[in-house]
């Protein structure tokens, strides 16, 4: 790009606890330039751009944005109010407008003074009636917003953002909530808006709409920038290929027959107002001595299908067998009882209790059990015994068993909940994203834990966004997407990421 | 700049500190109203004192007016200790008060070893369905409970009184609105001779003894813990949310209302539509002051009835307003939400991070 340079990203490193969110990235956008930031689930995309605006105060590195003369000068880190003030305007995929407020009202709020005894509606009215016709972006000013549809919600908080004279206009997954038809109208105006020199980074996983409307693409994997390419350069292949990462060690996986069937679902289904939690009619098999590994992209209905193998959440329709046995009435305590091992998705939110102690995390999912209580009373003696037991053979470090569970690292609070879970010889396990967020060693203690339940003959279902990990681990691949299932054979990665895209190939 | 962040965890030095110290710093404060009464500061701490470690009878009183601080410090500790807001134990006070009355007051007339235990156990139950009914509209539709819970109180005490006025309105009581009188073998015995303290003092405290062990030892008391501290890890445990929650609502209303019997069937008599100074809101300050602890709740309804009988004593003693008793015991809440605050974050501060590496 041959036109001015807007802001840099220097080297912006942030960690949290022993989780590297993003690794030392460096970023450059320039004037009337789309910006694709492109990545799997917690690659980091969310993380950069909350340091940029200022929510998140970076552990290393530095901004720089142009001041309105085309001098480079470096930003006040940490401080949204700096952010703004320098022309940033950020859109978050959740909106934050006040319902009851008119649009305008919501474009004005939070730009007038406090103290002033009147407003100036007419001048405000006037000045987003001027960005409304520049830009095409239109709304109904003064109905509340409340009663506007989704995409004309997104379209005042664009406003509000250029009501503010912001220079560089981040969207966060701005197309995720909006039909096709509002999806490329939405293009339609952002292309208007960098006409007049706006920057624009929009992040995004489909990668249709990124070749499409993007100038530039750069790519974020586990929190380091992995590439950067000019969009007239790309294909799907390449930035599919960037986006799931080149191979990586497997672990040694020996091939074992599979025994019968430990969970069957016909034809179950979850109905929902929002699409990434609707299941439509999804088939599937686990059986005895097998890896089933769920590839998706986040929010295509994952979370929905761990709820109700989970015992979380009821399905509409459809059966749910373990062992052959059909659960009825599943609720958490039945699918415990039934055999299903659950790791959470979110383990410290779901997974354990954090103000309790460690013993008594491990033993949360077994209060009826005749060794954890008599008559209704804990046996602390055989809870404590238990979770030195465990603590030992998982491998638990921290600062005893009856510290409170959230001063573990991440690592070894994914090693409490496997423990919980192994010790109960499930029939099989519900490992959703059982590695997200984990170190290396931690990681690694995972997927070999997982390899010998299974070759102790449990069956394991891996719902994971990282592809790596289903190639390495999964003896059969299914891909979710938009709440259905589809196997698939090869196991290409090129081919497995278009089909997570929701490209037909 | 200056930044909070949360600390990894409250020492024991924290959880037992802050709520002492936030007692030093609330008297310290009632300093102020004080000399602006033109009071003599040092003779009217004196005075507090006096009024109730001066003498056994001054004592006894601090005691009578603990006793139903520690009910409904219980009633609020043990919701709180579930995230279950009960703002409600005035009005739970009051129907375990009407209930009281309503069998103890010759509606029955047994020995008082059978009507005793069936006045605690009626005005128990009162409380408890008091609550129940917040609870289930919590538990089915979401409802909020601190509006439905605080809301029910005023309907409840309109409720006693036109009870009073009514059915329950004493036929000897020369036309004032209050219940007949306990019978005398209802009534919970005295303590101490010639002394208004009484028996209903050993319930409190055996009942937070229960509280204390149970909450630590049971599985009542795990459930209802992991409910509190993370409903969302607890359901994915497989412990039954909705039903911990019911559980510990029936307790909580059940302890507001023995705090009504106790009051009646222990001290008052009879019911009027005066019995409770707002013990039921007190009992809120109590149970936060107490860091929600069941033992500690006894520790703090002490301290808080010291508060009011000693200000009560000075203001006799010194003419000056008794209203600095509820003074004291707002700032000690407010200290005490402070202190919580300090306990749980740290203030750091770092240099404007202008460009830093």
């Amino acid at each position: 790009m041959t036109s001015q340079k807007i802001l840099s990203l220097n080297a912006l490193s942030k960690r949290f606890g022993s989780v590297v969110a993003n690794d030392a990235v460096s970023l450059d956008l320039h004037q009337g330039e789309v910006l694709a930031l492109l990545g799997e689930n917690g690659a980091g995309k969310t993380t950069l751009m909350n340091m940029l605006f200022g929510h998140y105060m970076p552990d290393g590195g530095t901004i720089d944005v142009a001041a309105t003369n085309g001098d480079m000068q470096p930003l006040t880190l940490g401080h949204p109010q700096a952010a703004l003030s320098a022309g940033i305007g950020m859109v978050h995929q959740h909106f934050t407008l006040a319902e009851n407020l008119s649009a305008l009202d919501n474009i004005t709020l939070g730009s007038e003074p406090l103290l002033a005894l009147r407003r100036d509606r007419a001048g405000a009215r006037a000045k987003v009636q001027g960005i409304m016709d520049r830009t095409g972006l239109t709304a109904p000013l003064d109905t509340p917003v409340g009663k506007l549809s989704v995409g004309e919600r997104q379209r005042v908080e664009i406003l509000k953002a250029l009501y503010r004279d912001a220079r560089i206009l981040v969207l966060d997954e701005p197309t995720a909530v909006l039909t096709p038809q509002e999806a490329d109208t939405l293009f339609e105006n952002i292309g208007a808006m960098t006409r007049d020199g706006l920057a624009v980074i929009f992040i995004s996983h489909k990668l249709r709409e990124v070749l499409a409307f993007s100038h530039r693409i750069a790519v974020l994997r586990h929190g380091a920038k992995v590439g950067e390419i000019a969009t007239s350069d790309a294909d799907e292949r390449v930035i599919a290929r960037m986006m799931v990462g080149e191979d990586t060690p497997v672990p040694i996986r020996d091939a074992i027959m599979p025994g019968a069937s430990v969970l069957t679902l016909s034809g179950l289904g979850v109905r929902s107002h929002a699409a990434r939690d609707s299941l439509t009619d999804v088939n599937l098999t686990v059986h005895a001595h097998e890896i089933l590994g769920i590839a998706g992209v986040s929010g295509n209905g994952q979370s929905a299908l761990a709820a109700v193998i989970a015992g979380l959440q009821r399905p509409d329709t459809g059966s749910i067998q373990v062992d052959g046995v059909e659960i009825l009435n599943p609720d958490p305590q039945v699918m415990i009882k039934a055999g299903i091992g659950r790791i959470p998705e979110d383990r410290h939110h779901d997974g354990i209790v954090g103000a309790m102690s460690v013993a008594e995390n491990m033993v949360i999912e077994r209060l009826d059990d005749p060794a954890v209580q008599t008559n209704g009373l804990l046996n602390r003696a055989a809870i404590a015994a238990n979770a030195e037991k465990l603590s030992q053979s998982y491998d638990v470090r921290g600062p005893g068993i009856n510290a409170r569970a959230r001063l573990l690292s991440g690592g070894n609070i994914q090693k409490l909940i496997l423990a919980r879970v192994f010790e109960q010889n499930a029939r099989l396990i519900l490992a959703n994203q059982p590695i997200r967020g984990l170190d290396m060693g931690a990681a690694a203690e995972v997927s070999r834990r997982l390899l010998e339940a299974r070759a102790a003959g449990a069956g394991v279902l891996l719902i994971s966004e990282d592809l790596d990990e289903i190639l390495g681990l999964a003896d059969r691949i299914m891909v979710i997407h938009d709440g259905q299932l589809t196997e698939v054979t090869s196991r290409n990665r090129e081919d497995i990421g278009l089909k997570m895209a929701g490209e037909q190939t | 700049m200056i930044r909070i962040e949360p600390r990894n965890a409250p020492g024991r030095l924290m959880t037992l500190g802050v709520p002492v110290l936030s007692a030093v710093i609330a008297l310290a404060l009632a300093a102020i109203p004080l000399a602006l009464a033109g009071a003599d500061i040092t003779v009217a701490y004196g005075e507090m004192i006096k009024g109730v470690f001066g003498s056994v009878f001054a004592f006894s009183e601090m005691l009578t007016r603990a006793t139903p601080l520690m009910f409904t410090g219980l009633a609020a500790a043990l919701a709180f200790r579930a995230k279950l807001w009960n703002i409600g134990a005035e009005g739970q006070l009051y129907l375990g008060a009407m209930a009281a009355v309503a069998i103890g007051a010759g509606a029955v007339d047994i020995p008082g070893l059978f009507l005793i235990p069936l006045i605690i156990i009626l005005g128990a139950a009162a409380g408890a369905a008091g609550m129940a009914v917040p609870a289930l509209l919590k538990t089915r539709f979401g409802a909020d409970e601190v509006v439905t819970t605080l809301l029910l109180n005023f309907i409840i005490l309109i409720f006693v009184q036109m009870m009073l006025e009514g059915a329950l309105k004493d036929p000897m009581g020369l036309g004032w609105p209050q219940s007949a009188p306990i019978l005398d073998q209802g009534m919970l015995p005295q303590l101490m001779p010639r002394m208004r303290v009484h028996s209903g003092l050993i319930l409190a405290l055996v009942l937070a003894g229960i509280a204390q062990f149970m909450l630590a030892r049971s599985v009542w008391g795990f459930r209802l813990r992991a409910v509190g501290e993370n409903a969302a890890a607890a359901r994915h445990a497989g412990i039954g949310v909705n039903r911990s929650l019911f559980g510990v609502a029936i307790l909580s209303g059940g302890l507001a209302g023995l705090a009504g019997v106790s009051e009646v069937a222990g001290l008052k008599g009879y019911l009027t539509a005066d019995l409770s100074p707002g013990f039921g809101y007190t009992g809120i300050v109590v149970a936060m002051l107490a860091g929600l602890s069941p033992v500690g709740v006894v520790i703090s309804a002490l301290f808080i009835a010291s508060v009011f009988v000693g200000a009560d004593s000075m203001s006799r003693a010194m003419g000056v307003s008794s209203y600095l008793a509820d003074l004291v015991v707002s700032m000690s809440l407010i200290c005490v939400l402070i202190g919580g605050f300090v306990a749980r974050y740290r203030i750091t501060r770092s240099k404007p991070a202008v460009g830093a590496t």
